[in-house]
């Protein structure tokens, strides 16, 4: 009896309403702001991202130009909204297509065992031999500055981390005297996952997702830096920071801008799921 | 005693091998698939990086199709490429002209010494870090040191190298920006990899440290007469460094690919920057002999930190 009150406790804890903290707060605020520019685009300010004047290059922020031109005279707030609607577009797909079937795979191989689980198991160790950018890397250099590449490799990635966690969660669930009984009363599977393992495995999921969403916008990002990923004139943040680096002594500002929004958007993601370490 | 040890250590071997073997398989499907991809005639191209563009024809380029069977359907093709990687034939680098084993050989030492140069640089700032805020958690330097942790990991290692170069080699001068001429160029590659990497190892060492000053055994020590430096030393450290040095090798793909993007930040002549520039250029059999060496550089990393870890952690070997 005693060992079962800690756990009444904790599950009594998570169905209250959840407290933030301020730092979550502050993600979830920067996330708004994030999300608000990358629904909106560049058509919020009026510009055209891909619009160069040659004759006003390097200009400085003004009320036509709110930060400033680049080296070819293309408006850099446009440019900046842009690549915010890119990187989280292709961060928010990906997300889904990689946790889906990794969580469901998890849920399978947990369920089923033997040599489903087996079979899962293998396949995940196989994407797990190499680092992941590395892997990315080398599936968009089959077809180089493809943003399917880019997508379908980023996916692939980063379902592993789903399958790993639902399916080790999962064990330990599914053995439970309590899941036991449902599935002695003859309860469904479908309600056995609803009121047992997505209540238990939901908050860890979110936390994968966030930093899931974090390695996809660095990845873009990376991967557009060094020449590799998306191309110019693609307005990227990672293009865009190779582009602006040989000038960095006639506007360091310029090159600032799109390093500080990938270093803002990978901490609004990390600051909304706690800034914890991965579970 | 011995023989356990020996059965251990066989068991990582076991394990490591298998990934290794899966690295190259991996790495040699996804290059073939790189190869098939190209477009134009895969013969032609052999052939003219073999005789040069002026010295081949039809006959050779058939002639090169008949020997390397590329006639035959993809997935024998497929065996046959696995197969020269298998014989570690990786080939002859299709813009330098020169065998890629000769290329590699000269830019892993510059990429061990990156390698080698972060890790020190994260330990250098992880353990003193790491051990102040452990030793008075929720203190001041704690709560300050979590939100640089948070911050520092947050910023992608090539933002980071960006910024440091902007800083401390185009403002302040102090160091140069890229290349590799003498040891003053490590500094900056280095602390862009540490960074990143001591960011998550301090809060892992203050997390183990509040532990082992919290466990039985530490109060014991006191309560037996040991001073708090030598129960510190002897007996906190050695067990608060177990997590750490394991989670050196979850940090391992961190390191690896950073190698790969910091390299490319600071021109560095490793692996890496090779890496890029094969992709860059469409040098297939680069970009396999690189992506290759990179991930068994990997799996050979990996083995060393399971074999430190059961150096430290004898309840790790087995009976």
């Amino acid at each position: 009896m005693t060992d079962q009150t800690p756990h009444l406790t904790h599950s009594e804890a998570r169905s209250a309403k959840p407290r933030f903290g301020f730092a979550q707060l502050t993600g979830f605020a920067l996330l708004a702001v994030l999300a608000i520019g990358a629904l909106g685009g560049p058509s919020l300010i009026g510009q055209d991202p891909a619009k160069q004047s040659l004759l006003s290059t390097f200009e400085s922020p003004s009320r036509s130009h709110l930060l400033g031109t680049d080296n070819l005279g293309r408006d850099m707030a446009a440019r900046l909204l842009s690549g915010a609607q890119l990187s989280l577009s292709l961060a928010l797909l990906s997300v889904i297509t990689a946790g889906l079937p990794g969580t469901l795979l998890g849920v399978i191989a947990a369920w089923r065992g033997g040599w489903t689980d087996r079979l899962i198991g293998a396949f995940s160790d196989a994407v797990l031999a190499l680092p992941g950018l590395l892997l990315v890397l080398m599936l968009a250099a089959i077809s180089p500055g493809s943003w399917w590449a880019l997508y379908a490799g980023i996916s692939l990635t980063l379902w592993v981390e789903y399958f790993r966690y639902t399916r080790q969660r999962a064990r330990v669930v599914l053995s439970e005297p309590a899941v036991e009984a449902s599935r002695l009363l003859g309860l469904s599977p479908w309600v056995l996952l609803r009121r047992h393992l997505i209540p238990e495995i939901g908050p860890g999921l979110l936390t994968l997702a966030a930093f899931g969403a974090a390695t996809a916008v660095t990845s873009v990002a990376a991967l557009g830096f060094v020449s590799v990923g998306l191309r110019p004139p693609t307005a990227e943040w990672g293009v865009m920071m190779t582009e602006l680096l040989p000038y960095w002594r006639e506007a360091p500002f310029l090159i600032l801008q799109p390093v500080l929004c990938l270093i803002v958007t990978v901490l609004a993601l990390h600051l909304s799921v706690g800034g914890a370490r991965r579970p | 005693m011995t023989s356990a040890l020996m059965k251990t250590v066989f068991a990582a071997l076991a394990k490591r091998a298998l990934q290794a073997l899966i690295v190259a398989v991996v790495v040699g499907i996804v290059s073939f698939a790189m190869m098939q991809a190209l477009p134009g005639d895969a013969a032609y191209r052999i052939a003219a990086g073999r005789y040069g563009y002026d010295m081949m024809d039809a006959a050779a380029a058939d002639a090169v199709r008949l020997e390397l069977g590329l006639d035959q359907p993809a997935i024998l093709q497929l065996w046959i490429w696995l197969k020269a990687l298998a014989q570690f034939d990786l080939g002859t680098s299709l813009v330098y002209g020169t065998p890629v084993i000769d290329e590699i050989s000269t830019q892993l030492g510059y990429s061990l010494l990156l390698a080698g140069g972060a890790i020190v640089a994260s330990l250098l700032i992880a353990l003193p870090v790491g051990i102040a805020a452990g030793l008075n958690p929720n203190g001041i330097v704690d709560r300050v040191t979590f939100g640089l942790s948070v911050l520092f990991r947050a910023i992608p290692a090539f933002a980071l190298g960006i910024v440091l170069v902007l800083i401390f080699a185009v403002q302040l001068g102090l160091f140069p920006v890229a290349g590799f001429h003498g040891p003053e160029n490590l500094v900056l590659p280095s602390l862009t990899l540490g960074l990143g990497l001591a960011a998550v190892s301090n809060r892992v060492l203050r997390d183990s440290v509040v532990d082992a000053m919290r466990a039985d055994w530490r109060l014991f020590s006191r309560t037996k007469g040991l001073s708090a430096r030598l129960t510190l030393t002897r007996h906190v450290l050695r067990n608060a460094a177990l997590p750490v040095v394991a989670y050196i090798g979850v940090q391992l793909a961190y390191l690896i690919e950073g190698v790969v993007i910091v390299e490319t930040v600071f021109a560095w002549p490793g692996i890496g920057h090779a890496l890029v520039h094969a992709i860059f250029g469409r040098d297939i059999a680069m970009v396999q002999g690189t992506a290759l060496t990179l991930g068994l550089l990997y799996v050979a990393l990996n083995l060393c930190v399971d074999l430190a870890c059961r150096g430290i952690d004898p309840r790790g070997r087995l009976a």
